[in-house]
């Protein structure tokens, strides 16, 4: 489903963030990238999102070659492809409707569709009661439910999360971790960057492991291995 | 589905422009300077070209006929005069109303009245005023006279008399104008870059948002929209705000400079004329919002 094909992305001579990826993600996969700080898993995480070209190679989602679809079509991969960050990045001027409605209104979606589906992904993530608050409102475990229901309303095939737990307390983490992989059960293939031990450890799930911009390790069902 | 995304649009511009309140009506004060500035050009020049108009009313010349020359010839020589491109209008005096003028003149002057009694006849000659369409013409008209037909019946004109001044006025006419237009030019370009940078820095601290807005797989026209829609109100309110400014300004300048420069009434002018500079306000205040957020904008959707 998406294939990192020889990727490498080189900021100047001395710095290498990734070097020669490749990498394969099946559907319905739940795949932990781990690695520490500067291993390289944003820098993938952003090649998948189109935030970053890379030096060399190419991404393929499905049989599409990302980086060479036109500006216009790139909306389209995107809304195929929730993403959940460590910083949650939830606009802060909008309503957490407004929020997790803005890219169905931009599709087109009708509004009873956009309430009723909003309803549902609130439900799942437990905010019904903090439908009209501002991001300055909530609490961090609270922000990256937002915007874990935000990637998932438009029910994307792949989730990617880049290190969500990394700025909550560990009840948030585990709660936002099984929320994840929920998401897995219900059919949307996960990739989840993090350097929480525990939870690579709990998943029993797919681990690569990345060192210095390069897969060291690849495990069906892996752990933290550092 | 366009009239949806539209109204979407609107709403979600009005909306940004409500929550933004503050930044907004920073963005507004700075479009109320610059359109004040584009307002203050439109009256100074009114001002200006109706006092450059009046000096240049002023100027004429004068044609003195011999005390001998025939009426007929006068009048014959006024109506060629009347057929050259370059005539705006011609005043004839006969020689009785010049010797009436004359001595209304000196009437307080009880040496030159009892001169005048002493004289038998009429010592005064008629003569014409002329007026050109423009300064630079009065040479061409004074050669018309001075080497044609008439010059016989002619005694002098007084243009080489007000040459250097009718040359050196025309010469500070022409300067004012340049030196106006440029200096408008120069200010209006100094007040639209302060509104064009003040709005791309209002946008500029929306880059990460514009960012996520990408991420999250909207459209660049769903995304730009919206801040269009800010710029539209921006240039609207301002536009707005800039004629109410100008109400009490006018209100208060307008019979000040009417007394000074002798020309029209500013007050007046902005009555008579609030629509029309109402419409330019806003033309360059809509413009100004629509291009800055489109620039703006355009920078942070490459993502």
């Amino acid at each position: 489903m998406i294939f990192f094909d020889r990727i490498s992305k080189q900021y100047s001579p001395a710095s290498i963030a990734l070097e020669d990826i490749n990498l394969s993600i099946e559907p319905k996969e739940f795949v932990s990238l781990v690695g520490q700080s500067g291993a390289g898993k944003t820098t993938l995480i952003k090649m998948l999102l189109c935030e970053e070209r890379p030096t060399s190679g190419k991404v393929f989602f499905e049989s599409l070659d990302i980086h060479n679809l036109l500006p216009e079509d790139l909306p389209q991969i995107r809304r195929r492809i929730g993403a959940v960050f460590q910083d949650f990045r939830l606009l802060p001027s909008k309503t957490v409707y407004e929020n997790i409605a803005f890219a169905m209104e931009s599709a087109g979606m009708v509004d009873e569709e956009i309430e009723a589906d909003i309803s549902q992904v609130l439900d799942l993530v437990g905010l019904k009661d903090k439908i009209c608050h501002f991001p300055g409102e909530l609490s961090g475990g609270e922000k990256q439910r937002v915007a874990i229901a935000r990637a998932i309303v438009m029910r994307p095939d792949v989730i990617v999360a880049d290190e969500p737990t990394g700025n909550l307390d560990p009840i948030n983490a585990k709660e936002i971790v099984a929320l994840l992989q929920k998401i897995n059960e219900l059919g949307s293939t996960v990739i989840l960057t993090t350097h929480n031990k525990d939870v690579i450890n709990g998943l029993k799930k797919r681990v690569v492991t990345m060192e210095r911009g390069r897969i060291i390790r690849d495990d069906k069902e892996g752990r933290y291995m550092l | 589905m366009f009239f949806i995304t539209l109204k979407r649009i609107a709403k979600n511009g009005v909306i940004s422009f409500w929550r933004n309140r503050w930044v907004s009506l920073a963005t507004i004060l700075v479009m109320v300077l610059a359109l004040f500035m584009v307002g203050a050009l439109l009256f100074s020049n009114v001002l200006l070209s109706s006092a450059l108009l009046r000096l240049e009313n002023k100027v004429d010349i004068s044609v003195y006929f011999r005390t001998d020359a025939p009426e007929s010839e006068i009048k014959n020589l006024s109506s060629s005069l009347s057929g050259l491109p370059q005539v705006k209008e011609i005043e004839y005096i006969s020689r009785e109303q010049a010797l009436e003028d004359f001595k209304k003149k000196h009437q307080n002057n009880s040496l030159i009245t009892r001169s005048l009694d002493e004289l038998e006849g009429n010592p005064l000659g008629a003569s014409l005023n002329v007026k050109a369409k423009e300064l630079g013409q009065y040479e061409a008209i004074t050669r018309f006279l001075e080497d044609g037909v008439y010059s016989s019946i002619i005694d002098k004109v007084n243009y080489s008399q007000n040459q250097l001044i009718i040359n050196r006025l025309s010469g500070i006419l022409g300067a004012s104008r340049r030196i106006g237009a440029g200096v408008s030019l120069v200010l209006a370009m100094i007040a639209v870059l302060v509104a064009f940078n003040t709005i791309r820095l209002a946008i500029f601290t929306n880059r990460e948002e514009i960012s996520i807005m990408r991420l999250v797989g909207a459209k660049n026209s769903y995304i730009r929209g919206p801040y269009i829609i800010e710029g539209i109100i921006h240039g609207v309110l301002a536009a707005f705000s800039a004629m109410v400014i100008f109400y009490p300004l006018t209100l208060w300048f307008g019979p000040r400079a009417e007394r000074f420069l002798g020309g029209p009434d500013l007050f007046a002018y902005y009555l008579a004329n609030f629509f029309e500079i109402f419409a330019v306000l806003l033309f360059v205040g809509v413009f100004l919002g629509v291009i800055s957020s489109w620039i703006a904008v355009k920078r942070y959707l490459k993502i």
